[in-house]
Protein backbone atom coordinates (compact mmCIF):
# COMPACT_ATOMS: atom_id res chain seq x y z
CA UNK A 1 0.00 0.00 0.00
CA UNK A 2 1.17 3.52 -1.23
CA UNK A 3 0.32 7.08 -0.56
CA UNK A 4 -1.43 7.84 -3.71
CA UNK A 5 -0.83 11.75 -3.92
CA UNK A 6 3.25 13.46 -4.41
CA UNK A 7 2.74 15.77 -1.73
CA UNK A 8 -0.24 17.73 0.26
CA UNK A 9 -0.99 19.85 -2.52
CA UNK A 10 -1.86 17.37 -5.04
CA UNK A 11 -3.90 15.54 -1.78
CA UNK A 12 -5.82 18.46 -1.64
CA UNK A 13 -6.21 18.99 -5.13
CA UNK A 14 -6.41 15.51 -6.08
CA UNK A 15 -6.45 16.79 -10.29
CA UNK A 16 -9.44 18.56 -9.96
CA UNK A 17 -11.91 16.80 -7.88
CA UNK A 18 -10.94 17.68 -4.33
CA UNK A 19 -13.49 19.84 -4.12
CA UNK A 20 -15.70 17.47 -4.42
CA UNK A 21 -14.44 14.84 -2.43
CA UNK A 22 -13.40 17.66 0.47
CA UNK A 23 -17.02 18.95 0.63
CA UNK A 24 -18.60 15.46 0.78
CA UNK A 25 -16.45 14.36 3.23
CA UNK A 26 -16.72 18.09 5.59
CA UNK A 27 -20.49 18.04 5.36
CA UNK A 28 -21.24 14.14 6.07
CA UNK A 29 -18.63 14.30 9.34
CA UNK A 30 -20.37 17.69 10.17
CA UNK A 31 -23.58 16.12 10.40
CA UNK A 32 -22.61 12.73 12.16
CA UNK A 33 -21.28 14.85 14.70
CA UNK A 34 -24.09 16.60 15.57
CA UNK A 35 -26.14 13.34 15.42
CA UNK A 36 -24.05 12.69 18.25
CA UNK A 37 -24.26 15.76 19.96
CA UNK A 38 -27.39 15.98 20.18
CA UNK A 39 -28.14 13.57 23.09
CA UNK A 40 -25.41 15.09 25.45
CA UNK A 41 -27.29 18.41 25.32
CA UNK A 42 -31.05 17.00 25.61
CA UNK A 43 -29.96 15.47 28.96
CA UNK A 44 -28.25 18.31 29.94
CA UNK A 45 -31.37 20.20 29.15
CA UNK A 46 -33.46 17.62 31.32
CA UNK A 47 -31.00 18.18 34.07
CA UNK A 48 -31.81 21.88 34.02
CA UNK A 49 -35.38 21.54 34.26
CA UNK A 50 -35.68 18.70 36.75
CA UNK A 51 -32.91 21.07 39.07
CA UNK A 52 -35.16 24.38 38.12
CA UNK A 53 -38.45 22.40 39.69
CA UNK A 54 -36.51 20.75 42.65
CA UNK A 55 -35.49 24.24 43.58
CA UNK A 56 -39.34 25.69 43.20
CA UNK A 57 -40.67 22.41 45.21
CA UNK A 58 -37.91 23.49 47.75
CA UNK A 59 -39.15 26.67 48.28
CA UNK A 60 -42.62 26.09 48.59
CA UNK A 61 -41.83 23.70 51.26
CA UNK A 62 -39.79 25.85 53.12
CA UNK A 63 -42.33 28.44 52.56
CA UNK A 64 -45.23 26.13 53.90
CA UNK A 65 -42.54 25.31 56.89
CA UNK A 66 -42.11 29.07 58.39
CA UNK A 67 -45.90 29.21 57.78
CA UNK A 68 -46.53 26.43 60.18
CA UNK A 69 -43.58 27.87 62.53
CA UNK A 70 -45.43 31.09 62.55
CA UNK A 71 -49.17 30.05 63.32
CA UNK A 72 -48.49 26.84 65.37
CA UNK A 73 -47.51 28.82 68.75
CA UNK A 74 -50.53 31.02 68.68
CA UNK B 1 -40.13 -18.32 31.73
CA UNK B 2 -38.49 -18.39 28.60
CA UNK B 3 -40.00 -14.60 27.72
CA UNK B 4 -38.40 -13.60 30.55
CA UNK B 5 -36.09 -11.68 28.75
CA UNK B 6 -38.08 -10.40 26.33
CA UNK B 7 -40.33 -8.87 29.07
CA UNK B 8 -37.03 -7.20 30.33
CA UNK B 9 -35.72 -6.15 27.35
CA UNK B 10 -38.50 -4.59 27.13
CA UNK B 11 -37.95 -2.17 30.40
CA UNK B 12 -36.84 0.87 29.92
CA UNK B 13 -34.73 1.12 32.71
CA UNK B 14 -32.80 -2.30 32.36
CA UNK B 15 -31.83 -1.40 28.57
CA UNK B 16 -30.76 1.85 29.75
CA UNK B 17 -28.88 0.76 32.62
CA UNK B 18 -27.73 -2.75 30.34
CA UNK B 19 -26.29 -0.51 27.85
CA UNK B 20 -24.26 2.45 29.65
CA UNK B 21 -21.35 -0.43 29.53
CA UNK B 22 -21.83 -1.06 25.98
CA UNK B 23 -21.03 2.86 24.57
CA UNK B 24 -17.47 3.38 25.58
CA UNK B 25 -16.91 -0.03 23.16
CA UNK B 26 -18.95 1.25 20.30
CA UNK B 27 -17.70 4.46 20.45
CA UNK B 28 -14.07 3.58 20.26
CA UNK B 29 -14.88 1.25 17.44
CA UNK B 30 -15.82 3.90 15.47
CA UNK B 31 -13.75 6.35 16.17
CA UNK B 32 -10.74 3.53 15.00
CA UNK B 33 -12.82 1.95 11.91
CA UNK B 34 -13.97 5.26 10.74
CA UNK B 35 -10.44 7.15 10.99
CA UNK B 36 -8.67 4.02 9.03
CA UNK B 37 -10.97 3.71 6.63
CA UNK B 38 -11.51 7.37 5.80
CA UNK B 39 -7.35 7.47 5.85
CA UNK B 40 -7.47 4.79 3.68
CA UNK B 41 -9.98 5.46 1.36
CA UNK B 42 -8.87 8.94 1.12
CA UNK B 43 -5.21 8.70 0.66
CA UNK B 44 -3.80 4.57 -0.39
CA UNK B 45 -6.61 3.17 -2.26
CA UNK B 46 -5.81 3.65 -5.69
CA UNK B 47 -7.26 6.00 -8.12
CA UNK B 48 -10.84 5.14 -9.94
CA UNK B 49 -9.53 4.33 -13.80
CA UNK B 50 -12.73 6.07 -15.48
CA UNK B 51 -13.80 8.22 -12.86
CA UNK B 52 -10.56 9.85 -11.24
CA UNK B 53 -10.53 10.86 -7.57
CA UNK B 54 -13.64 11.25 -7.49
CA UNK B 55 -15.08 8.10 -6.81
CA UNK B 56 -13.28 8.68 -3.40
CA UNK B 57 -16.82 9.69 -2.53
CA UNK B 58 -17.72 6.08 -3.08
CA UNK B 59 -16.46 5.53 0.87
CA UNK B 60 -18.98 7.90 2.74
CA UNK B 61 -21.72 7.41 0.12
CA UNK B 62 -22.34 3.64 0.05
CA UNK B 63 -22.25 3.17 3.85
CA UNK B 64 -24.54 6.25 4.45
CA UNK B 65 -26.97 4.61 1.64
CA UNK B 66 -26.62 1.50 3.45
CA UNK B 67 -27.19 2.37 6.75
CA UNK B 68 -30.37 4.85 5.93
CA UNK B 69 -32.41 2.18 4.64
CA UNK B 70 -31.03 -0.53 7.14
CA UNK B 71 -32.25 2.18 9.79
CA UNK B 72 -35.67 2.36 8.14
CA UNK B 73 -36.01 -1.39 8.67
CA UNK B 74 -35.35 -0.66 12.73
CA UNK B 75 -37.36 2.26 12.64
CA UNK B 76 -40.47 -0.11 10.80
CA UNK B 77 -39.73 -3.43 12.74
CA UNK B 78 -39.30 -1.35 16.14
CA UNK B 79 -42.94 0.45 15.21
CA UNK B 80 -44.41 -3.35 14.45
CA UNK B 81 -42.88 -4.19 17.99
CA UNK B 82 -44.90 -1.58 19.86
CA UNK B 83 -48.31 -2.28 18.14
CA UNK B 84 -47.85 -5.87 18.79
CA UNK B 85 -46.38 -6.12 22.07
CA UNK B 86 -47.44 -2.17 23.56
CA UNK B 87 -43.48 -2.36 24.26
CA UNK B 88 -42.61 1.54 25.50
CA UNK B 89 -38.98 0.78 24.58
CA UNK B 90 -39.94 -0.28 21.35
CA UNK B 91 -41.56 3.24 20.42
CA UNK B 92 -38.77 4.63 21.85
CA UNK B 93 -36.33 3.17 19.34
CA UNK B 94 -38.64 4.09 16.76
CA UNK B 95 -38.69 7.60 17.57
CA UNK B 96 -34.99 7.75 17.94
CA UNK B 97 -34.28 5.96 14.55
CA UNK B 98 -36.05 8.79 12.62
CA UNK B 99 -33.82 11.72 12.89
CA UNK B 100 -31.01 9.55 12.63
CA UNK B 101 -32.27 7.91 9.36
CA UNK B 102 -33.07 10.76 7.81
CA UNK B 103 -29.54 12.51 8.71
CA UNK B 104 -28.31 9.46 7.02
CA UNK B 105 -30.61 9.88 3.75
CA UNK B 106 -29.51 13.34 3.67
CA UNK B 107 -25.78 12.22 3.40
CA UNK B 108 -26.10 9.66 1.02
CA UNK B 109 -28.94 12.47 -1.44
CA UNK B 110 -25.69 15.22 -0.97
CA UNK B 111 -22.53 12.77 -1.57
CA UNK B 112 -24.44 11.29 -4.44
CA UNK B 113 -24.96 14.62 -6.01
CA UNK B 114 -21.73 16.11 -5.17
CA UNK B 115 -19.98 13.01 -6.74
CA UNK B 116 -22.23 13.41 -9.79
CA UNK B 117 -21.34 16.53 -10.57
CA UNK B 118 -17.88 15.49 -12.25
CA UNK B 119 -19.28 11.65 -13.30
CA UNK B 120 -22.44 12.68 -14.96
CA UNK B 121 -21.78 16.20 -16.00
CA UNK B 122 -25.06 17.21 -13.37
CA UNK B 123 -25.83 17.37 -9.53
CA UNK B 124 -29.12 16.19 -9.97
CA UNK B 125 -31.57 13.19 -12.28
CA UNK B 126 -34.91 12.36 -11.47
CA UNK B 127 -33.55 8.62 -11.65
CA UNK B 128 -35.13 5.87 -10.10
CA UNK B 129 -32.66 5.03 -7.64
CA UNK B 130 -32.41 8.57 -6.57
CA UNK B 131 -35.85 9.43 -6.61
CA UNK B 132 -36.70 6.77 -4.45
CA UNK B 133 -34.38 7.75 -1.92
CA UNK B 134 -35.74 11.05 -1.93
CA UNK B 135 -39.21 9.44 -0.90
CA UNK B 136 -37.37 7.76 1.81
CA UNK B 137 -36.33 10.92 3.25
CA UNK B 138 -40.00 12.27 2.80
CA UNK B 139 -40.62 8.85 4.68
CA UNK B 140 -38.62 10.05 7.41
CA UNK B 141 -39.37 13.71 7.93
CA UNK B 142 -43.10 12.52 7.47
CA UNK B 143 -42.56 10.63 11.08
CA UNK B 144 -40.86 12.91 12.82
CA UNK B 145 -43.78 15.67 11.80
CA UNK B 146 -46.27 12.91 12.54
CA UNK B 147 -44.91 12.50 16.25
CA UNK B 148 -44.89 16.33 16.67
CA UNK B 149 -48.50 16.46 15.78
CA UNK B 150 -50.05 14.80 18.63
CA UNK B 151 -49.71 15.90 22.19
CA UNK B 152 -50.28 12.16 23.78
CA UNK B 153 -47.29 10.59 23.01
CA UNK B 154 -49.39 7.06 22.93
CA UNK B 155 -51.04 8.26 19.84
CA UNK B 156 -47.94 9.63 18.38
CA UNK B 157 -46.11 6.62 18.99
CA UNK B 158 -49.34 4.74 17.02
CA UNK B 159 -49.19 6.98 14.22
CA UNK B 160 -45.51 6.82 13.49
CA UNK B 161 -45.99 3.28 13.78
CA UNK B 162 -48.15 2.81 10.98
CA UNK B 163 -47.15 5.63 8.80
CA UNK B 164 -43.34 3.34 9.28
CA UNK B 165 -44.73 -0.02 8.46
CA UNK B 166 -46.67 1.77 5.11
CA UNK B 167 -43.52 3.65 4.11
CA UNK B 168 -41.59 -0.25 3.83
CA UNK B 169 -43.43 -0.78 0.04
CA UNK B 170 -40.54 2.32 -0.56
CA UNK B 171 -37.83 -0.06 0.74
CA UNK B 172 -37.45 -3.04 -1.87
CA UNK B 173 -38.00 -0.63 -4.95
CA UNK B 174 -35.19 1.37 -3.60
CA UNK B 175 -32.86 -1.68 -3.63
CA UNK B 176 -34.13 -3.18 -6.84
CA UNK B 177 -34.36 0.54 -8.77
CA UNK B 178 -30.64 0.11 -10.45
CA UNK B 179 -31.93 -3.37 -12.11
CA UNK B 180 -35.64 -2.48 -13.04
CA UNK B 181 -35.14 0.90 -14.56
CA UNK B 182 -31.40 1.64 -16.19
CA UNK B 183 -30.53 4.68 -15.81
CA UNK B 184 -27.88 7.21 -14.81
CA UNK B 185 -27.34 5.04 -11.11
CA UNK B 186 -24.42 2.24 -11.33
CA UNK B 187 -25.92 -0.77 -10.19
CA UNK B 188 -24.61 -2.44 -6.95
CA UNK B 189 -21.04 -2.82 -7.05
CA UNK B 190 -21.35 -5.36 -3.74
CA UNK B 191 -23.41 -8.58 -3.86
CA UNK B 192 -23.54 -11.08 -1.28
CA UNK B 193 -24.79 -13.77 -3.99
CA UNK B 194 -22.08 -13.26 -6.41
CA UNK B 195 -18.29 -11.78 -6.37
CA UNK B 196 -18.53 -8.09 -5.79
CA UNK B 197 -17.13 -5.63 -8.94
CA UNK B 198 -14.74 -3.88 -7.06
CA UNK B 199 -11.07 -4.58 -6.26
CA UNK B 200 -9.87 -5.67 -3.08
CA UNK B 201 -7.82 -2.72 -3.09
CA UNK B 202 -10.94 -0.54 -2.85
CA UNK B 203 -13.04 -3.13 -1.26
CA UNK B 204 -11.14 -3.37 2.16
CA UNK B 205 -11.34 0.60 3.06
CA UNK B 206 -14.68 -0.03 2.17
CA UNK B 207 -16.00 -2.62 3.76
CA UNK B 208 -14.12 -0.67 7.16
CA UNK B 209 -16.04 2.58 6.29
CA UNK B 210 -19.34 0.10 6.02
CA UNK B 211 -18.16 -1.73 9.85
CA UNK B 212 -17.68 1.76 11.15
CA UNK B 213 -21.24 2.98 9.80
CA UNK B 214 -22.93 0.43 11.76
CA UNK B 215 -20.52 0.93 14.85
CA UNK B 216 -21.51 4.37 14.87
CA UNK B 217 -25.07 4.07 14.14
CA UNK B 218 -25.81 1.84 17.28
CA UNK B 219 -23.94 4.02 19.53
CA UNK B 220 -25.73 7.24 18.31
CA UNK B 221 -29.29 5.23 18.09
CA UNK B 222 -28.63 3.41 21.74
CA UNK B 223 -27.98 7.44 22.42
CA UNK B 224 -30.46 8.90 21.56
CA UNK B 225 -32.81 6.16 22.97
CA UNK B 226 -31.55 6.85 26.35
CA UNK B 227 -32.20 10.37 26.20
CA UNK B 228 -35.55 9.66 25.36
CA UNK B 229 -36.15 7.31 27.53
CA UNK B 230 -34.86 9.77 30.63
CA UNK B 231 -37.34 11.85 28.93
CA UNK B 232 -40.56 9.58 29.09
CA UNK B 233 -39.26 8.11 32.13
CA UNK B 234 -39.15 11.40 33.95
CA UNK B 235 -41.43 11.20 36.47
CA UNK B 236 -40.33 7.89 38.09
CA UNK B 237 -37.38 7.91 40.94
CA UNK B 238 -34.80 6.09 39.01
CA UNK B 239 -34.82 8.85 36.07
CA UNK B 240 -34.38 12.13 38.81
CA UNK B 241 -31.30 9.52 40.77
CA UNK B 242 -29.90 9.35 37.59
CA UNK B 243 -29.91 12.85 35.84
CA UNK B 244 -28.94 14.10 39.66
CA UNK B 245 -26.39 11.92 40.24
CA UNK B 246 -24.75 12.54 36.33
CA UNK B 247 -24.51 16.44 37.70
CA UNK B 248 -23.10 15.98 41.16
CA UNK B 249 -20.14 14.18 39.08
CA UNK B 250 -19.67 16.68 36.69
CA UNK B 251 -20.13 19.29 39.13
CA UNK B 252 -17.54 17.49 41.08
CA UNK B 253 -15.07 17.58 38.00
CA UNK B 254 -14.68 21.08 37.65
Amino acid sequence: MQFQFAGFADFMAMEGHGIYVWISYGVTFALLASLAAFPLLRRRQLQRELQRQQRIQQRRRQAENGRKATTEPA
Amino acid sequence: MAWQWFHRLGSPRWFYQKTGAWLPWLALASVVLLTIGTVWGLGFAPQDAKQGHSYRIIYIHVPASFLALAGYYIMAISGAIGLIWKMKLSFAVMRAAAPIGAVLTVIALFTGAVWGKPTWGTYWVWDARITSMLILLFLYIGVIALARAFSREQVADKACALLALVGTVNIPIIYKSVDWWFTLHQPATIKLTQSSSIDPSMFYPLLTMIIGFYCLYAWTLITHTRVLVLQREWRTQWVQQELLAGESQAGEGK
